[in-house]
Order: structure tokens, then C-alpha cells, then sequence
């Protein structure tokens, strides 16, 4: 490389920098806060990453801001996916129904379609996990869908930071198997769970006991130190159930160790809002086409999200990515409207609620000055079917643009849109119920 | 807005809603008239405060209301949007259960690659939950059978949504045979055939020879040496007879021109089911004159359905190719999906308002072969139609109510329980 072209490289770096450096201020968009009333025509102003401004038309613009007309446009906080499988990500193997101590994020492939369909589908924050095919399958990863290809600079705290995430658990059908040492019965699945709990117990009780002393900390297990997180309520547990029975047995276990859960999928979630709501529990809901496909589904409704907001649960939407797709989740809330939900509780479900079930609304899930630029310019209402998202923003970068073609494919699909993305299983694979659901 | 309908009697008629124990309604036709703020035919542009006038379970006549004349005893029901009921031009509702055990599963017989001689009528069950589901969301008609996963699978054909059992209401009993090339068609076990695709293009050229030889062999016999009835070649020779089309799950797009080469070969009636990458084929399968049942919009990507594009739909009507949206075959959840919401999908990448509509109705009905019946609202057809309030592709709006034959088969859907 000669000098020259260096100095040109340094030269378009720069200027990067400084651009970015410039606030940017989005002009004449109706805006969705989730903080309160709609704006008609607003103003949304960002720098360095971070909401700096957003009101109504009034609202003050930085004299050397880049100004971007969103006139016809609607502005809405990123999507906060609270349970996705994009990526490709695998955790726990089949030799134990308890891995606390595998983490998903050694597995995850940022290069995979499934990554670039979510931020087509603005999709900001996604909770990525293992599957449901055991009764604890790993510890799971909170990314932002910022570009790159690297983990460390998608993590949630990126970069540098420690990762953040949850723990996958699931229970009723998928994690049960014909031989140990997986459980074949609902109570044998309950069971091995309380006996990993009481021991990380003891294990957590060893290292209080131990204090200061080095000497007498127990002998390092990453699995019991996962788990500690876990009770210490550090580490939110995701909870893959259906059946309403189900849903009883991981509130029965919550409450005896007390742990932090979100409730995920919960097909017969409207059985029992109430027994939910009581518990304090949050909601993370799936939204199918139609009932059935596996047992423990015969019984779902659209009516869930409906009924969970009428008794007062925190609810949030997921797409389960790929049981549903990551470019469509707003159809999930719409449905749920459809369904009986309020207009207002659906789109929270599809950003702050997820926020707050993923304990991360101080920086995401709507848009207020001091949170992170992450945002999306849609062509009409987002409940609309006819509604495209046209940009991605995340921390006041594009990352996604429905008139660059590159970008179209992903949103549209057609060919060489799915690369990289085999499901390390195949479908049939999912309807044994290996996996995933 | 289920308030906005209100149903108004003009006699003592009753409308009761449907009961599964009892006779399903729609079996024998009843009279109502529909009047709409919007009424799509498609049959022609949109009537504004439009009737549909259904006696004795046929459309008597369509029109704006000021212009029909609706006999007193009548019942007029009003409602914002009304559509002709929606048909779904392939599905394999009530062979693949809603409960997806092994119990409920008959859209695929997997002890031999070719079965054309299996009918879905000794399979279908009407009482599926899955089939009162569609209803509820204004599917009146579903082309249905033998689903894909082997090289032949067997027949479909065509029933009514309102039927629970097979005693009336079926508008074909034979209407398709079911066939799948590509990976789909493979063979599970070592030294099981077809294992390739050429394999498989071989054996479905000797399976038409075979029914050739066999068609021959009945038309002139050698004295003494008439050929004993074959069930097997029977069914296909409805094929090679141009009766009835074959019609081939594939998805790759030189897996399409494989099958456009054996149809031109046996001058046979083919129909592209699914049919990912037909948007890299367009002009070969214009030519071919073969329409195409799309996969569904929302279908998922991946494998030999990895390049599949939203847009498709948008570009076969670009290309003056005849197409219609299908629910199709589910493996897992959801288990079925509904052609309303593949055909809104379908509106919102490019396809217009008129064809996304015709995609589940007149469209659907041409290419399966029953429009003389179903698919558009229009004097001497079949009394469908269904009830919306307000654009059926959105999917904040209800399907409110679904008639058949002029009785009401559904009030309201069941994505709120049933």
C-alpha cells in the first residue's frame, strides 16, 4: 500500500469519526416513545450513541447536527427479541440434562442470514439461546445487532465489557427422552432440577462461609458457579413451558429457591394469567398461526398476550427464531391485538416490556434522552401489514437499509438470502421434538 | 368492531350458529343476502354497498344494493367487507392432524415411493379442529390430499370446509396426484430408492411408461390376455388421459425444468407446487403454459427452500403466469397455516390488493378446477363468502363471519378459543 492510498484510508477513517462525532437529528416522523402519548410530528436527536432529544416539532437541534427529513416516516424504539435462536447457536449435548456451565456464546456465527434477517426485521437486542431439548441447556447471550462479525463487539456491553445473559431451562415434553440420564417423566424432570438446586445451594453456602479465606472456598466448578448466579439472582432464568401444569412447577420452583424467571412460549398462558400475575413472574409469549403441531401446543390461543395484560404480567413477544421469523415479529403483536391485547401493551411487548424482562430498560426499549440510539424509520403504522421497516439504527449507526439491494435481499429473501443458516437440525428433527419449540 | 354487524332478521328464519353434532349446515343450501360497505367479487372492481343475494344455497345475483332486489323472508346481513369465501388450493388439512402424532398423521405413506393409487378421501377427517380453525378464518374450499415427502404420494382432492363427513359436500373426489422431486423425494435408508434426483426422474418416467404399456394392453388385448386391473396404473393414467394434472412439490429451480422435460416428453398436465426458485425460471415455465401453487409467503427458508423470496408471488403475475397461494404441508408448528395471511403477506411485497385476493379465490379456483363452483361472487355459484371488518389483510382485522351455501357456518374466529 503506498502512502498515499494510507493517508486516503486515514483520511475516509477520520472523517468517519467526525461524522459520527455529529448529532443527528431525525425531522417530522411520527414517533412511538413507549414513554407516553405518540408524537404526531417530532423530533428525534442522537450523539455518540445516545438519545440526546426527542419531543415535538419544537424540540432544539444542535446547529451542526446532520438533519434527516422522516417526514411520512413513523420512529420506534429497536425491537428487544427476548428469546431467539439466531446465529445458530448451540449449547448443552446430549450427555446430561443439566449444562449450567455451557455458554452459547462460544457457538454463535454472526455471519449467519439469520443475523442480518433480525436487523431487516429491527430486531436491536436479542436474547440468543440454546434449545428447550433439555432441562437446562446453557447459559444464553444478550446481543445488540450492532455490524460486525466478531462476538465481543456484539455483545450487549460491548466492547470489553463482561457478557451478559440468562439461563435456559425448559420443562414438559422437550427435555424428556427414553434413557437416562434424561428424565422421562414430568417429576423425574422437576426432580433432577431441585437436586442440582440444593447442591448449588450448598456450594453457594461454602463460599459465603469461606469469606476472605481462599483456603477453605471449595474446589472451582463452573457449572455450580453458573447456578449461584442463578440463586443469587444475577442470572434471569428463561423458562421454555407450555402446559399449565407446567407453568405451576416452574413457579413451585421459583418460589423454593428464588430465582428470577421469565416465563417463555406458555401456550396455556391464558388458563392461568392469574396464578402468573400473582407470582410476579414476566411473560415472554410466541405467537403461532394456528394451534397444535406438538401436544403441549393443542391449546394455544392468540388470546395469551390479551389475557396475561388483563391480569397485569409484564408481557413481551419473541419470535423463536427460526419457529418464527425474526423479520416479522411486529405481525405477533399485531395478532395479539387482533386477539384482544391493547394497541399501547402490544407495542411495549415488542420493546420495554422485553427491555424490562431482560432487566435492560435503563439503556433500551424506548426512546428517551440518555438511552441508546437504537431505532427504527418504518413506511407506516408497525401493526400494518403493508408496513416495511426501512432503517435499523443501533447506539446512532445504520445497520440495516431497505434501499440498499444488499439489505433488500435479506428482508425479502430470494436468492443466496439464507446463507449460513441450516438449522443445526432439520425441521423434521424439530417435529421429533428434539429441540427448539 | 364486532358491534358494526349486526345481523337483522326479516323473518323467522333461523341463523343459528353451527353445532358439530348436528347435520353441518351448509350441506343443503339456505337463502341470505349479504349486504357490504365493500364487496369484492373478484370477479370485477369492488362494489361499494354492494349484495350478495344466495337462495337456496346459490348466488341469485351481485350488485350494488340499490340495485337488488332482496325478497322479503330474506335475511340481510350486514357487514363492512365481504369476499367470496377463501380457497386454499393445497393444503393437507384433515390428513395431518392437529396434534401432529403418529395417530393423526396420514398426508404420507412411506412404505413404497409410488402410491397414486392411495385417495384422500379414505384418509380425510373433517372433524380436525385444524378444518373448523380455516373455516373460522374464512376458508370455505381446500384443495387437500396426499402431502409431499415421496417420489408419488398418493391423490388429493377437493371438500368443503363445513363437511365433518364425507357424505356430500365434496366438489372432487380425484382431483390431483401428489408428487415430489428434488430432496424431498428421497428415500430414507441406505440402498432405498430414489436416492438421487436422476433416480428419481428415471423412476417416474418408467412409472408413465408402465401406464402407457398398460393403457395399450386395455385398448387392444391379445385374446386371453387381457391385462388383470391395476389400481396403481389406473390412477396415473388419469394423468397420461390429461384428466387430472400431476402435481409436483419441487423447489430448485433445475428440479422445475426437470419436470417441465418429463411433462413435455408424455404430454402430461403438470402443476408447480411450492416452487421456490420459479422466479429463476419464469420464462421456461411460461412457455410450458404451467401454472403454480406457490409455497406459502411466510414459508421458512431453508434447505431447498433457502432462496425463497416474498416477492415471487408479485413476479409470476408480472409474468402472466396463473398462481395461487396454498397453505401447504407443515411438519411442526404452526401446524397449519391460514392462505389469508399468505396472501397479505404477499400484498405487502408487491403483489396488488386485486391479485392477492384472486390468490385465494378465483385464481385458486381456476387452477384446481373448480371455478364453475367457487372463488368469485357471481350469479349461479356456490353461495361462499366471507365476513371481515375492515381490510382482510391486515392482521389487526376479524374474519367475522364465514358462510357456506348460504348458511352460516362460523360467527367469529377461533384465534380467540373456539
Amino acid at each position: 500500500m503506498s502512502r498515499n492510498r494510507i493517508a486516503l484510508t486515514l483520511g475516509f477513517v477520520c472523517a468517519a469519526l467526525v461524522a459520527q462525532e455529529k448529532p443527528q437529528a431525525f425531522i417530522g416522523a411520527r414517533i412511538l416513545t413507549m414513554e407516553g402519548a405518540e408524537i404526531a410530528s417530532g423530533v428525534l436527536v442522537v450523539h455518540k450513541g445516545k438519545i440526546i432529544a426527542v419531543g415535538g416539532s419544537n424540540t432544539a437541534i444542535p446547529s451542526e447536527a446532520e438533519r434527516h427529513d422522516a417526514s411520512g416516516k413513523i420512529i420506534m424504539p429497536g425491537i428487544v427479541d427476548t428469546h431467539s435462536h439466531i446465529g445458530m447457536p448451540e449449547g448443552a449435548d446430549g450427555s446430561a440434562p443439566i449444562q449450567p456451565d455451557v455458554r452459547v456464546l462460544d457457538s454463535v456465527n454472526l455471519r449467519s442470514s439469520s443475523v442480518s434477517k433480525a436487523r431487516a426485521g429491527g430486531i436491536t437486542t436479542v436474547n440468543v439461546m440454546p434449545g428447550s431439548g433439555h432441562l437446562l441447556s446453557g447459559q444464553t447471550i444478550y446481543l445488540k445487532l450492532r455490524s460486525g462479525q466478531d462476538l465481543d463487539e456484539l455483545e450487549f456491553n460491548a466492547p470489553g465489557a463482561a457478557p451478559i445473559g440468562g439461563m435456559k431451562m425448559a420443562n414438559g415434553t422437550n427435555p424428556r427422552r427414553t434413557a437416562a440420564p434424561f428424565p422421562g417423566t414430568r417429576a423425574k424432570s422437576a426432580s433432577l432440577v431441585r437436586e442440582q438446586f440444593v447442591k448449588a445451594q450448598e456450594y453457594h453456602r461454602k463460599i459465603k462461609e469461606a469469606g476472605s479465606d481462599a483456603k477453605k472456598l471449595p474446589p472451582r466448578d463452573l457449572a455450580m458457579e453458573a447456578l449461584v448466579e442463578v440463586l443469587e439472582g444475577k442470572r434471569v432464568v428463561h423458562h421454555h413451558t407450555h402446559r399449565h401444569d407446567d407453568v405451576l412447577t416452574v413457579l413451585r420452583l421459583q418460589k423454593e429457591f428464588g430465582f428470577k424467571v421469565v416465563l417463555h412460549h406458555i401456550s396455556e398462558a391464558w388458563m392461568i394469567a392469574d396464578e402468573i400475575a400473582k407470582s410476579g413472574a414476566g411473560a415472554s409469549i410466541i405467537v403461532i398461526d394456528s394451534p397444535g403441531g406438538k401436544l403441549e401446543a393443542k391449546d394455544l390461543r392468540m388470546t395469551n398476550g390479551a389475557a396475561l395484560e388483563k391480569a397485569g404480567v409484564l408481557t413481551a413477544f419473541h419470535t423463536d427464531d427460526p419457529i418464527t421469523d425474526s423479520r416479522w415479529l411486529t405481525r405477533s403483536a399485531a395478532l395479539s391485538v387482533r386477539a384482544g391485547m391493547s394497541r399501547q401493551k402490544a407495542l411495549e411487548g415488542l420493546t420495554l416490556s422485553g427491555a424490562k424482562l431482560l432487566d435492560l430498560q435503563d439503556r433500551v426499549g424506548s426512546l428517551k434522552p440518555g438511552k441508546d440510539a437504537d431505532f427504527l424509520l418504518l413506511s407506516g403504522d408497525p401493526l400494518s401489514v403493508y408496513t416495511h421497516v426501512e432503517q435499523t439504527w443501533i447506539e446512532g449507526r445504520k445497520v440495516f437499509d431497505r434501499s440498499d439491494p444488499k439489505d433488500h435481499l435479506y428482508a425479502a429473501g430470494g436468492y443466496g438470502a439464507s446463507h449460513d443458516s441450516d438449522y443445526p437440525f432439520d425441521i423434521l428433527a424439530l417435529e421429533a421434538g428434539e429441540m427448539y419449540q | 368492531m364486532n358491534h358494526l354487524i349486526s345481523i337483522l332478521i326479516a323473518s323467522g328464519c333461523a341463523l343459528s350458529a353451527p353445532l358439530a353434532a348436528q347435520t353441518p349446515p351448509g350441506i343443503y343450501g339456505q337463502s341470505i343476502a349479504i349486504r357490504a360497505e365493500k364487496l369484492y367479487t373478484s370477479a370485477g372492481p369492488i362494489i361499494v354497498d354492494g349484495v350478495v343475494l344466495i337462495e337456496n344455497g346459490k348466488i341469485k345475483s351481485v350488485g350494488k344494493f340499490s340495485d337488488v332486489k332482496i325478497p322479503s323472508g330474506v335475511a340481510v346481513r350486514r357487514v363492512k367487507v365481504a369476499t367470496p369465501g377463501l380457497v386454499d388450493a393445497h393444503s393437507t388439512v384433515g390428513l395431518s392432524g392437529m396434534l401432529n402424532q403418529s395417530h393423526d398423521q396420514d398426508q404420507l405413506e412411506s412404505s413404497a415411493p409410488t402410491q397414486p393409487e392411495l385417495r384422500a378421501i379414505d384418509a380425510y377427517n373433517g372433524r380436525d379442529p385444524l378444518v373448523a380453525y380455516l373455516r373460522s378464518l374464512g376458508v370455505t374450499t381446500v384443495h387437500t390430499g396426499h402431502g409431499p415427502g415421496s417420489l408419488i404420494s398418493g391423490q388429493t382432492f377437493i371438500v368443503k370446509t363445513n363437511v365433518t363427513e364425507i357424505t356430500g359436500g365434496v366438489l372432487k373426489s380425484e382431483a390431483m396426484i401428489a408428487a415430489t422431486l428434488g430432496d424431498g423425494a428421497r428415500a430414507k435408508g441406505e440402498g432405498k430408492s430414489p436416492g438421487t434426483r436422476a433416480k428419481e426422474i428415471a423412476m417416474l418416467r418408467a412409472e408413465l411408461i408402465g401406464t402407457q404399456e398398460y393403457l395399450k394392453k386395455q385398448k387392444d388385448p391379445e385374446k386371453g390376455k387381457e391385462p388383470s386391473r391395476d389400481l396403481h396404473k389406473e390412477a396415473l393414467a388419469a394423468v397420461l388421459r390429461k384428466e387430472i394434472p400431476l402435481l409436483v412439490t419441487v423447489h430448485r429451480s433445475q428440479d422445475i425444468l426437470s419436470l417441465l422435460r418429463v411433462a413435455k416428453e408424455f404430454d402430461i398436465p403438470v402443476v408447480l407446487d411450492g416452487a421456490a426458485e420459479a422466479y429463476l425460471v419464469l420464462d421456461q415455465i411460461k412457455a410450458a403454459g404451467v401454472p403454480v401453487l406457490l409455497h406459502p409467503t411466510m414459508y421458512r427458508a431453508g434447505g431447498e427452500t433457502e432462496n425463497l423470496s416474498l416477492e415471487t408471488a408479485a413476479k409470476l403475475q408480472g409474468a402472466s403466469i396463473p398462481f395461487a397461494l396454498q397453505s401447504g404441508y407443515e411438519g411442526y408448528v404452526p401446524k397449519i397455516r391460514v392462505v389469508l395471511w399468505e396472501a397479505a403477506m404477499a400484498a405487502a411485497n408487491g403483489l396488488s390488493f386485486d391479485a392477492a385476493l384472486s390468490s385465494i379465490t378465483l385464481s385458486a379456483a381456476k387452477i384446481i378446477g373448480v371455478a364453475d363452483r367457487v372463488g368469485s361472487l357471481e350469479t349461479g355459484k356456490d353461495g361462499d363468502v366471507a365476513l371481515f371488518d375492515g381490510d382482510p389483510f391486515e392482521f389487526t382485522t376479524h374474519c367475522v363471519g364465514t358462510v357456506i351455501n348460504g348458511s352460516v357456518v362460523s360467527e367469529g374466529e377461533e384465534t380467540k378459543g373456539h
